[in-house]
């Protein structure tokens, strides 16, 4: 059963002094950072950060109950609101004055309910009545209004990683006005309505934005809605309805996950995972978006996988005992005092702890069964290979091994992130070299990720591995290695030599030499320098790779000199020199590679017809019979004249 | 009434290399790296007199398998025969007969121990002998081609033409035969350990009195020689899905030994070895195929009736087998074949299944029972599969004839014959069908083209022989390395550097993609 927790809590979480009545605990969800705040700072202000070891340690004076409190970006200048009305701003910039200034909110009579930094001297109050875009100007320790926009706020949500500030309006709270910052400007996008499952009357706020929760998924923003089951509407359990929210155009209604149950939800997204804990039964399930229904036209999703709770997870005892090693206690999970934050971000106020919620891809290989869709599952995860890679060797080794069908469905997936990667990479090479790229910021490398599983990885990881085994059938093994190159081909992919040279080997272990045969009488087994020597060398055994071997030599036409070696090395002497002639090759070979060869094949005539063909090429292109010293034929000169005589030599053509 | 055209005269002219003799030398060395080559020139054919003439192909006049060891002593000849067409022949002649053979084989036997005689040329007929297992001997006779002529007299004098009948090419026939009685029967020696003799002579009594009607021996040609297989051309993703195919039916019916997929009568894959899967593919496409090809064309037990398996349409049938799987009544059996294995032989049911233009073999020990259970669900599994290929299949090949365009095609007539493969093509004969194999040349002109293959099975090496035949026919044969080509041309005043460079070009379009020295 533990090895089905398909979700965990980071090793290594934030730690930080738990909330208590002297010690208000606040987060930023933009640069990830626990505060933690002793007595309004004047005993302390502890930052902590994600993943700087060093926390930030400063006092300050206590002004009043700290409601808000935020560094910008880079650490440079803390803004801290303690009243509805005002937000005070310490530089932390060196050599800069660190005297406290205050910005009061431009609309009268507003209160703010909060603010956001959007880049390092950048900030947004967020007011009830609107929203205030400031630049902050430490060295003169004020603040410059760049732009404001007056709106009902009932509420509101900033997502750091787009820099979208989401603002609830209207009575009933359900229509969302997005604005998006950047460098240094605000623009408003088009504003949306959430469906509420039922209209209360008279109108009030129906909308909390505890079922709001903002992130971005397979790079595109969403807008998530906890759709909370309604007892009007005959349905079965609550729903996560997921809007897309786009720069340009409306926002749209893309997707339904369905919960099948009721209760108190908190959302994350993990690895482009759409996770959903459930509070009354202690589990979690997670939605891929990705994963198409093909029965519905609507997107609607069914969880992945079945629900599980999060990894059991141990913490060291605290309080003034916890001294050196304590055995770890149990650390409550799906707590009440928990809260949520995105992207995947749980913190554990009243024990202290800032945790990362991660997903563990083994777990699903067991969970899910279908090795088609535990594929498409994988190949979409951000830390895949391995998994991928021993779902593989399992597949085909041992006692859960996949049938055939099965296996040619898992490479050709494979195979189809492969070659689209491989495919942007040569559109990228190509718009390089034609000189595209300089003034076209938009052109990247394509980016590597570890679902692109190459024909290396599978040889080294799968593939010879499993040729290995002795308990698998020769048979089976073949039509693995057919199975995976067709599927290369299905995809155009140029396969690679070591994969040829592994058929070849099994082929010729099992002494299948007519199955090979037929392989490259059908070029299965592409052309290539290295298959044809290595067919060469199987001649002994087998014959005919001779032939297929020379053949092919041929078809490579960028072997002429490798095709006259192997007829030499048989005593074709005379074919050797006529194929090199019919490729136009015969003025630049060497005289003393073929006579050594005609020397050998022990036939005197072959010697005399091969000497005098060198004779007349040397009379046609220098003007006269005799080999030059550079061509080392003394010896077969003084062997000519030993056999034919002297006057055998060719004369010097006379004009 | 065909014109005899036949040749009066035959000159050769030989230029070697390697061969020459001293003198020659001097110019030697300027043909030697062209090429070997022999031409021939056949001269003129004879005119067809006005006489009235009547033609004789060559026919089967005895056929019979004896063991001289069955019978040693005089008076128990008769049991030396284990069979004898026809059978009606008077007992004593069939003893001659046999004892004539014997005694052929024994006195030549005396000049070459080691290679007894193959054939005995005579006026009227030819015999052929072959010894396929120890002592066991098999022998043809073959009435030469003859010409019947009235004379003035109104006399009829009968011509036979001895020289036109090949040794190679009814000796492989034989040898055929042979072959084609091992693959559904075993050895001979399989029969005797079995049933003894009794169940010998049944056996081939059972098995020749139906071959011997489907032998042609007046179609018989340079093809019988080679014996060989044509291989359907397919890229390399179709060849791929293929195997993907034969690999998943294989893995889903463990049953199955060995596999083998043809598309139109042509070979795409075999699981069997070669040499079996050349006796196979003779059978297949000289006798299975063509004989579900002709109800096919009458329109009966058409294919054209598709059968609905779940939801998916398919055109699947068992060629053998079962001939309706409808019918939970009909009886059925797979014919079973022999093939070889590590240690000697083993039997094998031999399944032949169709879908459209695609067919597969499925081959299964024949100690395995075959229920009607697991025809239906090998139907159900392989009949759509098999149906969705070979429209695949079709459409592939199609549109690589549109991209190699008609003009591809070639406008010659060839014969290419690779021994290491035994990959076999020919323009030159049409479609076979269960009862001849028509071509579409002359006789004589075949008969050049055995004549050559005759003489390039003398010499090792690589050689070319150019002949000029009749009217403006050319014969040109090339033999590089394993494989064999022979082209016929047909031009109006050709001469010998023309149609040497014609062949060049041939070489160039249809076989570029292999080392063949030109």
């Amino acid at each position: 059963m533990s090895e089905e927790h398909y979700l965990e809590l980071c090793d290594n979480p934030v730690q930080f002094e738990n909330a208590s009545s002297v010690n208000n605990v606040f987060f930023d969800e933009a640069n990830k950072q626990v505060f933690a705040v002793r007595s309004g700072g004047a005993t302390g202000v502890v930052v902590k950060g994600p993943d700087d070891k060093n926390s930030i340690a400063f006092r300050m004076d206590d002004k009043g109950e700290v409601k808000c409190i935020k560094f910008s970006f880079g650490n440079k200048i803390l803004a801290v609101q303690r009243t509805s009305k005002s937000v005070e701003f310490i530089n932390f910039i060196p050599d800069m004055p660190t005297m406290e200034y205050s910005q009061e909110c431009k609309t009268k009579n507003a209160s703010v309910l909060g603010f956001c930094w959007t880049s390092w001297n950048e900030i947004v109050f967020i007011t009830d009545q609107g929203i205030e875009f400031y630049q902050v100007i430490p060295d003169k320790r004020s603040l410059k209004l760049q732009k404001n926009q007056s709106i009902n706020v009932n509420w509101y949500m900033y997502c750091p990683e787009t820099s979208v500030i989401l603002l609830s309006t209207t009575v009933q709270g359900n229509v969302l006005q997005p604005f998006v910052f950047r460098n240094g400007t605000m623009s408003k996008m088009s504003k949306f309505e959430i469906e509420l499952p039922a209209v209360p009357k008279p109108a009030k706020l129906s909308l909390s934005e505890r079922d709001i929760a903002v992130a971005t998924i397979y790079g595109q923003l969403y807008v998530m809605y906890l759709k909370h089951h309604s007892r009007t509407v005959n349905s079965p359990g609550a729903e996560v309805v997921l809007y897309h929210l786009t720069r340009e155009g409306a926002c749209k209604k893309t997707h339904v996950l369905k919960l099948n149950t009721t209760g108190k939800f908190a959302l994350n997204v993990v690895d482009n995972l759409v996770v959903v804990h459930h509070q009354s039964s202690q589990t979690s399930i997670i939605f891929d978006i990705k994963v198409k229904d093909p029965d519905s036209t609507l997107n609607v999703h069914q969880p992945v996988l079945p629900a599980r709770s999060i990894h059991p997870y141990k913490i060291p005892l605290r309080g003034p005992t916890a001294v050196g090693s304590q055995t770890p206690v149990p650390c409550e999970l799906y707590s009440s005092t928990w809260s949520v934050f995105q992207p995947d971000i749980i913190i554990s106020a009243s024990e202290g702890y800032l945790w990362y919620l991660q997903v563990k891809l083994q777990p699903a290989v067991i969970l899910l069964k279908d090795k088609g869709k535990l594929m498409d599952f994988l190949l979409r995860r951000r830390d895949c290979k391995m998994v991928i890679l021993s779902v593989c060797s399992q597949m085909l080794i041992g006692g859960e091994r996949g049938s055939l069908p099965v296996i040619a469905t898992v490479f050709d997936k494979l195979n189809q992130v492969y070659k689209e990667y491989l495919e942007a990479e040569q559109s990228y090479t190509m718009a390089v070299e034609s000189g595209q790229s300089r003034g076209n910021p938009s052109l990247k490398r394509p980016v590597r990720t570890q679902a692109v599983i190459d024909q290396s990885d599978m040889y080294t990881h799968v593939l010879s591995i499993f040729t290995e085994k002795k308990d698998v059938s020769h048979k089976f093994i073949i039509a693995v290695l057919m199975e995976y190159i067709r599927s290369l081909n299905l995809f155009q992919i140029t396969v690679q030599h070591y994969l040829y040279e592994l058929v070849i080997k099994t082929l010729v272990h099992h002494n299948l030499f007519y199955m090979l045969h037929q392989f490259l009488q059908y070029h299965v087994l592409s052309d290539s320098k290295p298959l044809a020597c290595l067919l060469l060398s199987l001649e002994s055994t087998y014959p005919p790779a001779h032939q297929l071997s020379l053949d092919m030599l041929k078809r490579l036409s960028t072997a002429n000199d490798e095709i006259v070696e192997v007829l030499l090395s048989k005593h074709q002497v005379l074919g050797a020199l006529r194929f090199i002639r019919s490729v136009g090759g015969h003025d630049n070979v060497s005289a003393r590679k073929f006579l050594d060869a005609a020397r050998q094949a022990g036939d005197e005539m072959l010697f005399y017809t091969i000497f005098r063909f060198f004779e007349q090429r040397n009379q046609r292109l220098r003007g006269s019979p005799n080999f030059t010293p550079g061509e080392h034929c003394e010896e077969h000169v003084a062997y000519f004249k030993q056999v034919f005589g002297e006057q055998a030599l060719m004369k010097p053509a006379t004009l | 009434m065909i014109c005899n055209l036949k040749s009066t005269a035959r000159f050769a002219y030989v230029i070697r290399g390697g061969r020459e003799t001293r003198h020659a030398r001097a110019d030697y060395h300027k043909e030697a790296v062209q090429r070997k080559i022999t031409l021939m020139l056949m001269i003129s054919p004879r005119m067809a007199t006005a006489i009235q003439e009547k033609q004789y192909a060559p026919t089967l006049l005895n056929f019979f398998v004896y063991n001289p060891k069955f019978g040693p002593r005089e008076g128990e000849e008769e049991k030396k025969i284990l069979f004898y067409h026809p059978n009606e022949v008077e007992k004593n002649e069939k003893i001659r007969n046999v004892g004539l053979c014997e005694a052929i084989v024994q006195f030549t036997r005396t000049f070459c121990p080691t290679k007894p005689a193959k054939s005995l040329h005579t006026q009227k007929n030819r015999q052929f002998f072959f010894e396929p297992e120890e002592n066991f001997w098999m022998v043809m006779v073959v009435r030469n081609p003859m010409t019947e002529k009235t004379n003035r007299e109104g006399k009829p004098t009968v011509e036979y033409h001895e020289e036109e009948i090949i040794d190679t090419v009814y000796g492989a026939v034989l040898q055929q035969c042979y072959n084609m009685y091992k693959l559904f029967n075993g050895t001979f020696s399989r029969a005797m350990e079995a049933g003894g003799v009794e169940l010998l002579k049944q056996k081939l009594e059972t098995f020749f009195y139906r071959y011997l009607q489907t032998l042609h021996l007046q179609s018989c040609d340079l093809l019988d020689v080679f014996g060989g297989i044509s291989f359907f051309p397919l890229d390399k993703m179709t060849y791929l899905k293929i195997q993907s195919f034969v690999n998943q039916v294989e893995e889903n019916h463990s049953l199955i030994k060995y596999t083998a997929f043809l598309y139109n009568d042509q070979l795409i894959w075999s699981g069997l070895e070669q040499d079996d899967m050349r006796i196979l593919y003779k059978y297949l496409t000289t006798s299975l195929f063509p004989r579900h090809l002709e109800p096919e064309l009458a329109g009966r037990d058409s294919p054209m009736r598709p059968e609905m398996a779940g939801n998916l349409l398919h055109y699947g049938r068992f060629l053998t087998g079962p001939p309706n799987l409808k019918d939970p009544e009909a009886k059925f059996r797979f014919p079973k074949i022999f093939v070889t294995a590590e240690d000697g032989y083993e039997e094998l049911h031999l399944i032949v299944y169709k879908a459209m233009s695609a067919a597969v073999c499925f081959m299964i020990s024949a100690s395995v029972e075959l229920t009607r259970e697991f025809c239906e669900q090998l139907d159900s599994l392989v009949g759509p599969q098999l149906t969705l290929l070979a429209s695949d299949i079709c459409e592939q090949y199609n549109v690589n004839r549109r991209i190699s365009g008609p003009e591809k095609e070639p406008q010659f007539k060839f014969i290419y014959f690779n021994h290491m493969n035994l990959a076999e093509k020919s323009t030159i004969h049409m479609r076979k069908t269960a009862s001849v194999s028509l071509t579409s040349v002359h006789p004589d002109l075949m008969k050049i083209l055995g004549d050559i293959n005759c003489d390039f099975s003398r010499v090792d090496e690589d050689e070319e022989i150019i002949v000029k035949a009749m009217t403006d026919y050319w014969v040109v044969g090339k033999k590089s390395d394993q494989r064999e080509l022979y082209v016929i041309l047909n031009q109006k005043n050709a001469n010998l550097i023309e149609v040497n460079e014609e062949v060049k070009r041939l070489c160039a379009t249809q076989f570029n993609n292999i080392f063949f020295l030109d």
